[in-house]
């Protein structure tokens, strides 16, 4: 059984209120921090080895690191829990069932950074996870955890909720600053970087909720202990969300040594596939990572069990790999359909696009059309040559990797399952009245490999 | 406007036009969009261009209870498209539609972050989750009777 180090008192009666999470050593990281001195704390932070929860997996500590200091500037810290990738809802189950653990978490950070003031952008709809969110904040202040001069240590801090209202682009970091702004959510232009001109131009640090939650177990069992457990690269605990066609949707702790296999049928996490059905295709790390075949999946081209982490998930590059992502784990057994699936995709990336670039605000709109087509029994062979000449042309054209993350389920389908493209282009009627099954997608795998 | 620094209370406008929304008739007329701008000190397209980027502001009139029914992948996987058209056929209308008594419009969305527990729909400011047509049939009931 995996070690949990986020989600270990989630049973705990009463969790959610401060009385119980306090009984239960809450806060005592902010106790042991405020003693620290803030580089000390962002150091610790480095060795740790924690990288960002929310889909990108940028070393937090580095990324702090960053942060511009400029004399008699205002420095901020901004909490991403604008939690939108398709698949992924492990923020919304941290903030409603434990949510003084991201208070704790945020306090903390906010001294490593010297930010007096952090928001929490969450999603428009979380709406209910505002209010309670909301009640950990004023409890903590009313305990003496935020507020001025915190623990008589002169440190003074508040956190403040904003709620956005609807755009998948606002977890894009700029994109939620500009939100935040009170705008559009447009991303901006990168350099320069919101460690240097973030929120009000003034240096920023924006981190996933998942990321701020890790601080406390960095701080409270130091970074030493926090990177022993994993393995490589991917130290700590992740919370997958696991959802799709499996016996046990959920939100799952691991500690990325077991492997993918193990994580779809022990009874430990999913539970296996429903009423006897097989794996035909899994995306692991949210919507907008490469969705995989079953051989794939559990199995590297090398030969190798795949692990769910971030090393083993990506292992072979596009090719043949995919990504860790946000932890997404979105499993489709033998009767769904890749191309209605991946359909559902691009909509939704056209949907979520925020016009800015042409070849994003064009592209996602012509694959989703594309996609109706063939979905609906419509297409010709030259569409499928056509949406991967699309999805190429959008990929690294465009401000912000929205058009990378609707381009790569396209291609990725393309690449995996192109003769399930082609049999719907080929069969127009039965298309419509039954799916293309598992084929050869369990098949063990034969990948050449390049000299 | 405490929450922001001196100067920047822009920043209130995402806020503002959610209690504007609830206050309204749960849209944004264009008056009320004008009446925030007054409000906040900003021009009026700068409030326009905020409502019509975001998915959660109805430019439109909307029914007293607005289904917001996900239908992507996750959701789909699960079942969505049967929901949405039982939605359609049990109220009689399409997909962006008011029922003529003003009770329910119909709005499919994108993600709302409920993947695990698929299909589902946000009926105001709670999700409802694991929809079968029973529940489908039993949410509307609620409805038509909070309304009387």
């Amino acid at each position: 059984m995996s070690r949990k180090l986020l989600l270990e008192k989630e049973h705990i009666a009463g969790i959610r209120g401060y009385e119980v999470y306090r009984r239960e050593g809450g806060y005592r990281s902010v106790e042991k921090a405020l003693k620290m001195a803030p580089a000390d704390i962002v150091e610790e932070v480095k060795r740790s080895g924690l990288r960002g929860r929310g889909g990108a997996g940028f070393p937090t500590g580095m990324k702090w690191s960053f942060l511009a200091k400029p004399e008699g500037v205002a420095r901020y810290l901004v909490c991403n829990a604008d939690e939108s990738e398709p698949g992924t809802f492990k923020d919304r189950y941290l903030m409603e069932f434990i949510p003084h653990l991201l208070i704790e978490g945020m306090i903390v950070s906010s001294f490593a950074l010297g930010s007096n003031v952090s928001y929490i952008y969450i999603r428009g709809e979380y709406a209910w996870i505002t209010d309670i969110l909301e009640n950990a904040i004023e409890e903590a202040k009313q305990n003496g955890w935020l507020g001025k001069n915190i623990l008589g240590t002169g440190f003074d801090c508040e956190i403040y909720l904003q709620r956005g209202a609807g755009a998948y682009i606002c977890g894009e970091e700029t994109a939620l600053i500009e939100s935040l702004e009170g705008k559009r959510g447009n991303p901006r232009i990168k350099p320069p970087f919101p460690a240097v001109k973030g929120l009000w131009d003034c240096p920023t640090v924006v981190n996933n909720v998942e990321t701020l939650a890790a601080i406390v177990p960095i701080i409270n069992e130091g970074a030493e202990a926090y990177a022993k457990i994993g393995v490589g690269k991917s130290t700590g605990t992740k919370l997958m969300s696991a959802c799709g066609n499996i016996n046990k949707p959920g939100i799952y702790e691991i500690d990325m040594t077991i492997s993918v296999e193990e994580f779809i049928y022990s009874d430990e996490y999913c539970g296996g596939i429903p009423n006897g059905k097989k794996l035909k295709a899994c995306i692991p790390g949210g919507s907008s990572v490469p969705i995989l075949p079953a051989n794939l999946l559990l199995t590297t081209a090398k030969g190798d069990k795949r692990l769910m982490n971030y090393e083993s998930l990506a292992d072979g590059g596009f090719a043949t790999g995919s990504m860790m992502g946000s932890g997404g784990f979105i499993v489709l057994d033998e009767d769904q359909c890749i191309v209605r699936n991946t359909m559902t995709l691009a909509r939704f990336y056209h949907h979520e696009s925020c016009g800015q670039c042409s070849p994003c605000r064009e592209g996602t709109g012509w694959m989703e059309r594309i996609l109706k087509k063939i979905d609906n029994g419509r297409g010709e062979m030259k569409d499928i040559d056509l949406l991967w000449d699309i999805q190429r042309k959008i990929e690294g054209n465009t401000i912000c990797p929205l058009g990378d993350a609707a381009a790569w389920p396209v291609a990725a389908a393309i690449r995996h399952f192109r003769d399930e493209f082609e049999w719907h282009v080929l069969n127009p009627d039965e298309c419509l009245k039954r799916n293309y099954g598992l084929a050869h997608y369990a098949d063990p795998v034969h990948v050449p490999v390049m000299a | 406007m405490k929450r922001y620094p001196e100067g920047k209370h822009k920043s209130a406008l995402l806020p503002v036009l959610h209690m504007a929304q609830e206050e309204f008739g749960g849209w944004l007329d264009t008056p009320v969009m004008d009446y925030v701008a007054t409000l906040l000190r900003i021009e009026p397209i700068e409030v326009y261009e905020v409502a019509s980027f975001y998915s959660m502001y109805n430019l439109k009139p909307v029914g007293k209870y607005l289904f917001e029914v996900c239908q992507t992948g996750p959701c789909m996987i699960n079942g969505s498209d049967d929901i949405i058209s039982y939605i359609k056929s049990k109220l009689n209308i399409g997909i962006g539609e008011t029922t003529p008594d003003g009770l329910f419009t119909l709005k499919t969305v994108e993600c709302l972050g409920a993947c695990g527990y698929a299909p589902m729909m946000q009926l105001g400011k709670t999700y409802r989750e694991h929809l079968t047509k029973e529940k489908v049939d039993a949410i509307i009931d609620e409805c038509r009777a909070k309304a009387n």
